[in-house]
């Protein structure tokens, strides 16, 4: 979360879709002279390539970033394992026995164990993403559509993949649509379901994404309060409203990253096993 | 164009409306049936959260499609 001065002038208004937007630069605390509190450090720009543009973004930047942290802490902590781990691998190795064994295994069963790493993966980075959004000055590369919209395309890869390995290109077309219908039914119920199909990494992508925006932009409205209503005296109210909810954002950012890997999981499952 | 930011806020609180009933109904069903079945409480909790983040998504869709109604106003 960068901070609410950020978005702020002087007349009291306070930039609520501008803080959440991707931009082109970092914000940096202690930069600028000119600021005394924010500076801008500018990324670097490069020239569109095919017509795309690939330049850096703060929300690159902070993903890259989430990426590099996770796997330094997980070599760091499970490079030469211990048989009993201690201190912060203790607390890494507690979440991933969580997520096998009570979202994995019970709902993919035995079959789910080829699968873990891999959801594994989609856990950490959601929850790094989330959790590192919350420190202040950066920016949640969750909370960008394209980001989401990726991370749900790769779940949605890996289902029809998982479909069509268990059950064969045939066999996965054929399990899209209940059998034993009546085949007048099935003008209607083939666009249904390829509707749902879509729906599924659609719904995957909008919710961390508006999980993560909404509670950014409560917290920023509540600060941003004090600006609005140019007065102090809303202040120690504002503040504690703005933490408490900062808590709620941790938590959310761990519910928000256990939903996504539940519900892969759970997509994974349906595919590769639509008879239960 | 004021109607905008209306219609908006209208209709960022009838989401709210259909998610708080939907998600209220399935705890109140979630907790009956651990009440009546404390041991099956692993299970019902998965369901009851698969259930909550798919009504969620729905509700966070109309708040999203609010959203846009204002920035694009």
């Amino acid at each position: 979360m960068a901070d609410a001065n950020a978005g702020a002038n002087t007349d009291g208004q306070v930039d609520v879709i501008g803080h959440i937007l991707d931009r082109d630069y970092l914000e940096v605390p202690f930069l600028n002279a000119h600021h005394l509190i924010d500076g801008r450090f500018d990324l670097p720009q490069l020239e569109p390539i095919l017509g795309i543009d690939l330049s850096l973004t703060r929300h690159v930047v902070w993903m890259w970033l989430a990426s590099g942290l996770l796997i330094t802490t997980l070599i760091a902590c499970f490079g030469r394992p211990k048989l009993v781990p201690t201190g912060l691998a203790n607390a890494l190795e507690a979440i991933v026995l969580f997520i096998r064994d009570e979202v994995v295994l019970p709902v993919m069963g035995e079959s789910g164990r080829t699968y873990l790493p891999f959801l594994l993966t989609i856990f950490f980075f959601i929850l790094y993403c989330n959790l590192l959004g919350l420190v202040p000055y950066s920016a949640t590369a969750t909370g960008n559509i394209s980001v989401t919209v990726a991370l749900a395309l790769i779940s949605f890869a890996v289902t029809q993949g998982a479909g069509i390995a268990n059950n064969g290109l045939f066999g996965h077309l054929k399990a899209l649509v209940p059998g034993g219908l009546p085949a007048p039914l099935l003008i209607i119920m083939i666009p249904i379901e390829i509707i749902g199909l879509i729906a599924k990494p659609f719904a995957l992508a909008i919710r961390l994404f508006a999980n993560m925006i909404a509670g950014h932009i409560a917290i920023l409205v509540f600060l941003g309060l004090i600006i609005m209503l140019r007065t102090y005296w809303v202040a120690p109210v504002s503040v504690i409203l703005a933490a408490a909810l900062y808590l709620l954002e941790i938590f959310i950012g761990f519910v928000q990253a256990f939903i996504f890997t539940l519900l892969t999981a759970l997509f994974v499952s349906m595919a590769a096993h639509p008879d239960h | 164009m004021e109607f905008a930011y209306l219609g908006a806020a209208i209709g960022a609180g009838l989401g709210v409306i259909g998610a708080g009933l939907g998600i209220g109904l399935l705890a109140a069903a979630a907790m009956e049936g651990i009440s009546r079945q404390p041991e099956a409480v692993g299970d019902i909790r998965t369901n009851m959260i698969i259930a909550a983040a798919l009504i969620e998504g729905v509700a966070l869709l109309a708040e999203i499609i609010c959203v846009l109604v204002v920035v694009t106003k």
